[in-house]
C-alpha cells in the first residue's frame, strides 16, 4: 500500500486498531452492530473497547442495558477520571459511554477535538481494538471522529434512503479525508449475498462520480451482510446481545464471520506486540 | 536591500530554518561576496565581527537568498515545501481549508526554441510577477521548477478557490509579454488545484500529487484553463441516485415497482 491510511501514525505494534462504525442514516442498526461485533471480537480473544462517540444522542447504554454512573461527559468536565468511566459490558468487552443527550457536544469545538483525541490516545495502548460508535449523518463531530480511525465501517440497509446516505458518507470520506478504502456492512438483508450486489452497485457509482472527480483510486470492501433476523428484534427488546442470547442465530453467525473478516484487513495484520 | 523583489511574507520568514553562526572570516568573506553579487546591500565591509546587528543582517540576507528562486524572486521549491509542511500541520489541527495550486506555462518549450532562452527567462519573470499581483500577502507563490509554479493559499474555502484560480489564469493571459522589440508573445497557463483534507494528517507528496492530477486534466482539456479537485460534498445528485438504483442486478425490493394502472386514482369521465 503506497497510500497511507489517514492517522496511521498510531498503528504501532501493541496499540489498538481504531475502527469507526458509522452510517449515513440513523436506524440501520449501527449500535447493534457495534455491540455485537465487539462481543464477537472479544470471543476471538481480543481486548475490545467500544467508545460511544455519538456524543449528541448516545444509546449504547440502552442496547446493553447499562446504567452507568460515570460517563465520558464526566471525564470531559473533569469530575471523573478516564479509568472510572471504563465499564465492563456483558459480552466480555469494555465500554466508554457518552451519557445520553449531551446536546452541547453535538458541535465540534477545539476543546472537544482535543479531549476526544486525548481519550483515544490514552486508551489506545490498553486494547487491541477500539470501536468508535459514531453518530448518524455526516456532521463535524462524526467526520472528526472518523478521521481518528484506522478503518471505517459504513453500515447500511438495503433501502434506497439508507444506500443514498451511505453513498454520501463514502463520498465525503473519499474526497475530504483522502480515504482510499472504506468497509461496507449491509445489515438486514433478505438473502445472504444481497450485500455483494449492493456493494457492486455502490462501487460503480463511486468509480464514476468519486474516482472520476478526484482521479484517485478507491476501494469499497464488503465486510459481509447480516440477514434480517427476528432474533435481533427480540434481543433489542430484551436489551441483550444477540451474540449471548442466540449465538446460533443466522445474524449472530454473520457477525462472527464479519469479525474474522475484519481481523484479516491489512491494518489488523500488522504485527501485534502482545497476544 | 536594493532588490525590487516583493518581500517573502511573514509566515515564510518565521518558517525559515535557524542558520548556523558564521564562524570563520573566510566563510564570511565568501558569503559577503555572494550577497554582493546577488544585489544585497548589507554586504559592506564589517565594522567589526562583533557587531551583532550587522551579522544579523548578513544572516537574514543569506536566508532570503537561499529561499528564493534567483530568476523570478519567488520562493524556491525548498522554501515552498517547508511552508507546505507547516500548512499541512495547521490544517490537520484546525480543520481549516487550504488550497494548493500548480500552474504550468503552456507551450513553454516553443518559446525557448523559437525565441531563445533569454526570451524564456523574460516570460518566466513576467508570469511570476503577474501571479504575485493577484494573491493575498499570506499566500506563498513559488517557482516549483522549470516553467512550473505553485501557490499555497491558507484558509481558502472552496467557495473562493475556483475564482482565485480563474483570476490567476486570466491575469497571465490578459496581455502579451514583450520579449524583444516588436516581439510580443501570448502566454497562457494551465492551473490544477487540490484542497487539503481538514483534520487528516496528509503528506506533502500526496497533496501535490492531487494538485498535479488536476493540472494534467487542465492540460488534457486544452490548456489555458483551470481544474480544481471538487471539494467534498455530501449531497447526492439526481444523476448519482439514478445510477445507484438503475441496475437490474439490485435485489427485488430495491428495484422500482412495476407500474400498475390499477394503482392510479380514477377520475369520473
Amino acid at each position: 500500500m503506497n497510500a497511507p491510511a489517514p492517522q496511521s501514525t498510531g498503528s504501532t505494534p501493541g496499540a489498538a486498531r481504531i475502527v469507526a462504525i458509522t452510517s449515513g442514516k440513523g436506524g440501520v442498526g449501527k449500535t447493534f452492530v457495534s455491540a455485537n461485533l465487539a462481543a464477537a471480537l472479544a470471543q476471538q480473544g481480543k481486548r475490545v473497547l467500544v467508545l460511544d462517540a455519538d456524543l449528541g444522542l448516545a444509546n449504547l447504554d440502552v442496547v446493553l442495558n447499562l446504567h452507568p454512573k460515570t460517563t465520558l461527559h464526566d471525564v470531559f468536565t473533569g469530575s471523573a477520571t478516564l479509568a472510572q468511566a471504563l465499564l465492563p459490558a456483558p459480552g466480555g468487552f469494555t465500554v466508554l459511554l457518552a451519557g445520553s443527550g449531551l446536546v452541547e457536544y453535538s458541535r465540534l469545538t477545539p476543546q472537544i477535538r482535543e479531549q476526544l483525541t486525548q481519550v483515544i490516545d490514552t486508551v489506545r495502548p490498553r486494547f487491541d481494538v477500539v470501536l468508535l460508535d459514531t453518530g448518524a449523518g455526516i456532521s463535524d463531530v462524526v467526520l472528526y471522529t472518523i478521521s481518528l480511525a484506522d478503518e471505517v465501517i459504513v453500515v447500511a440497509t438495503p433501502e434506497p434512503t439508507s444506500l443514498t446516505d451511505a453513498y454520501a458518507t463514502i463520498k465525503v470520506l473519499a474526497m475530504q479525508q483522502e480515504r482510499r478504502r472504506v468497509n461496507l456492512l449491509v445489515n438486514q438483508v433478505a438473502r445472504s449475498g444481497d450485500g455483494r450486489v449492493i456493494a457492486q452497485q455502490l462501487r460503480q457509482v463511486i468509480d464514476r462520480f468519486v474516482c472520476g472527480a478526484t482521479g484517485q483510486s478507491f476501494s469499497l470492501e464488503l465486510l459481509g451482510d447480516v440477514p434480517a433476523d427476528t432474533g435481533v428484534r427480540h434481543a433489542v427488546v430484551k436489551r441483550q446481545l444477540l451474540m449471548s442470547l442466540q449465538p446460533g442465530a443466522p445474524a449472530s453467525q454473520a457477525i462472527v464471520q464479519i469479525a474474522s473478516q475484519l481481523s484479516k484487513l491489512p491494518t489488523f495484520k500488522a504485527p501485534e506486540a502482545t497476544t | 536591500m536594493a532588490l525590487d523583489w516583493p518581500p517573502l511574507n511573514a509566515r515564510t520568514v518565521t518558517a525559515l530554518p535557524k542558520p548556523a553562526p558564521i564562524a570563520d572570516a573566510l566563510q564570511l568573506e565568501a558569503a559577503l561576496h555572494l550577497l554582493r553579487a546577488s544585489g544585497y546591500e548589507c554586504a559592506r565591509t564589517p565594522p567589526s565581527l562583533r557587531d551583532a546587528a550587522w551579522l544579523q543582517t548578513v544572516i537574514e540576507s543569506l536566508c532570503d537568498l537561499s529561499s528564493r528562486d534567483a530568476l523570478t524572486g519567488l520562493a524556491n521549491r525548498r522554501q515552498f515545501e517547508l511552508v507546505l509542511e507547516g500548512e499541512l500541520d495547521r490544517v490537520a489541527r484546525s480543520g481549516e481549508m487550504a488550497l494548493v495550486l500548480l500552474l504550468d506555462i503552456d507551450h513553454f518549450k516553443a518559446v525557448n526554441d523559437e525565441h531563445g532562452h533569454a526570451a524564456g527567462d523574460l516570460v518566466l519573470q513576467a508570469v511570476a510577477q503577474r501571479l504575485n499581483e493577484c494573491v493575498r500577502p499570506m499566500d506563498t507563490v513559488a517557482r516549483y521548477g522549470g516553467e512550473e509554479f505553485a501557490i499555497i493559499l491558507p484558509n481558502c474555502s472552496p467557495a473562493f478557490g475556483q475564482a482565485v484560480a480563474e483570476r490567476l489564469r486570466r491575469r497571465v493571459a490578459s496581455r502579451p509579454v514583450g520579449v524583444a522589440v516588436h516581439t510580443d508573445l501570448r502566454i497562457t497557463v494551465s492551473v490544477g488545484g487540490a484542497y487539503a483534507s481538514p483534520w487528516v494528517r496528509s503528506s506533502v507528496k500526496l497533496w501535490m500529487e492531487r494538485a498535479d492530477t488536476q493540472l494534467y486534466r487542465a492540460k488534457e482539456a486544452g490548456r489555458n484553463r483551470t481544474s480544481l479537485e471538487p471539494a467534498a460534498m455530501s449531497d447526492v445528485s439526481a444523476e448519482e441516485k439514478g445510477m445507484l438504483f438503475s441496475m437490474a442486478t439490485l435485489p427485488a425490493e430495491l428495484s422500482p415497482p412495476e407500474l400498475d394502472a390499477s394503482h392510479f386514482p380514477r377520475f369520473p369521465e
